[in-house]
């Protein structure tokens, strides 16, 4: 009797554990879904009165985490500030801009989850995303570079085209793909972000780091060992992005960028951020 | 469905990398636990005091920060890649709660054990190695079970420093397919396919030595 009870009591709650596990799991698909569904983010962020905007938080000159105040500081946090200031005059409707820290890796299935209303995160435009989010016109023109020790000998990327050589890029950028294309025979190591990159690069793990000429420079002016070498090899502009299928919002960021260029405020960050950096002429991202 | 099929080498080769750190991190730390937990029940009281150490630092720092620390400090005196790094760390951070487990396993021995065989002639080690540890293992063997699963979990810390197991790999198929949810649903089954056969195992052993005694 005794033991006919226990075998009962496991059964029971093999099912009912079972049936939750299941329950679970469609409830969980059934959320993602159902953020995967089409909500219009102009509307969204007209009804709520704000726009959250996914930032980097490791990227120096483009938004790096000031770990006093928890606020990511940088050309992007700028423009999303400058953005939302004259979408609220364009719409009408005044809107605050909040900010979230983003990865190079989580920025799309935030977007795609509406955690984050839009992202200017130093994001390029490429065929392969714009499938599945939809950009604004260039805010920023970049392109593929590598940084590399002072004395290391590499010239370029070409140099690098040999198995003994190691290059460092960051898990959901372009350069992790792109990297593959010019040095075919070298050994990739994809980091979590730019600044654990930079560490691996320091601690000898690689020989370069490549991704956006813009991101390197930022740390070769904290690191006067190293140096961009070779020039850039790809030209990859950065777009805001939003959602798929966002046509108004577009539309709105578009004509609100436009403005911003012409009224003086686009080049005026331009000049904040990038008058200091040594070897890069600033003036030539200048809008005309 | 797609997204296994146009991926499954690349999960594959993950799943070979989670494999092998996972077997060889099982069986250094299973050495070194053993080892210092031994030390600790040693009658010498500086020796103690280095087993003790060894467990406290090992078992109170966080695992990411010792995986960083061989991948971005001891990498710089001995070339070491990320996959290396990773598994030594997961060895030293598995090793000190192992320590805990067999140290626990041996307490529990009773010491007339020890004394009967020092006094049928044996020395300490023969004793320890003959009469107390199968003792202690089997003792701690539900307790060992727990750390092994752990350990194949942990070795996710890979791939924060590039060592190519399953999830790195599950990292890139997400960042190149932009279908995180799917892949990461992928990757926890293929970690289930080492967990829950040694989960089971575990639990035969467990019952198989019950009956043995």
């Amino acid at each position: 009797m005794e033991k006919a009870k226990k075998r009962q009591f496991g059964i029971i709650a093999t099912i009912v554990l079972a049936a939750v596990i299941v329950l679970g799991l469609m409830w969980a698909t059934a959320t993602a879904k159902k953020n995967q569904e089409h909500q219009d983010t102009l509307a969204r962020v007209e009804k709520l009165g704000r726009i959250v905007w996914g930032v980097k938080a490791d990227t120096k000159l483009f938004g790096l985490m000031d770990t006093k105040t928890g606020i990511s500081k940088g050309f992007d946090v700028d423009i999303a500030k400058a953005l939302t200031v004259q979408l609220s005059k364009q719409t009408g409707v005044p809107m605050s801009a909040e900010f979230v820290p983003v990865s190079s890796s989580s920025k799309i299935q935030l977007l795609k989850n509406t955690n984050i209303d839009g992202t200017v995160s130093t994001m390029t435009i490429t065929p392969e995303r714009e499938k599945i989010i939809d950009f604004t016109k260039q805010y920023f023109d970049a392109g593929q570079s590598i940084l590399v020790k002072k004395d290391s000998g590499i010239k370029s990327i070409k140099d690098m085209n040999d198995s003994k050589y190691t290059i460092i890029v960051v898990v959901g950028t372009t350069a992790a793909e792109e990297t593959k294309k010019f040095a075919p025979k070298a050994k990739l190591l994809a980091v979590q972000d730019y600044a654990t990159g930079m560490q691996a690069l320091k601690a000898g793990q690689g020989q370069a780091m490549s991704t956006d000429n813009a991101i390197l420079y930022g740390f070769a002016t904290e690191n006067p060992d190293y140096q961009i070498v070779g020039g850039t090899f790809t030209h990859g502009p950065y777009g805001i992005a939003f959602d798929n299928d966002q046509g108004p919002m577009i539309r709105e960021t578009n004509k609100a960028l436009a403005t911003l260029k012409k009224n003086g405020v686009y080049n005026k960050l331009i000049k904040k951020w990038f008058s200091n950096v040594p070897g890069l002429d600033w003036h030539e991202l200048e809008a005309k | 469905m797609d997204l296994l099929q146009n991926n499954f080498s690349t999960f594959l080769q993950g799943f070979g990398y989670t494999l092998l750190s996972s077997i060889i991190a099982l069986v250094a730390s299973m050495i070194l636990g053993t080892f210092f937990a031994i030390l600790q029940i040693l009658p010498q009281k500086w020796v103690q005091k280095v087993g003790n150490i060894y467990v406290q630092v090992f078992r109170n720092i966080p695992l990411l920060i010792i995986t960083f620390f061989f991948f971005l400090v001891v990498a710089k005196l001995i070339p070491m890649n990320g996959f290396t790094a990773g598994t030594i760390a997961l060895s030293l951070y598995t090793s000190a709660f192992i320590a805990e487990t067999v140290r626990a396993g041996i307490l529990s021995v009773n010491s007339g054990q020890m004394e009967g065989a020092r006094a049928n002639g044996l020395s300490f080690w023969q004793a320890m190695q003959h009469i107390v540890l199968p003792q202690a293992f089997k003792i701690a063997l539900p307790s060992l079970g727990n750390q092994f699963i752990n350990l194949v979990k942990n070795s996710s810390i890979l791939a924060f420093v590039g060592g190519l197991d399953l999830m790195y790999q599950g990292n890139m198929v997400a960042a190149n397919t932009f279908d995180t949810f799917g892949t990461y649903i992928i990757v926890a089954l293929f970690y289930l396919v080492i967990t829950l056969p040694l989960s089971y195992y575990m639990q035969h052993l467990e019952r198989k030595l019950k009956h043995a005694a």
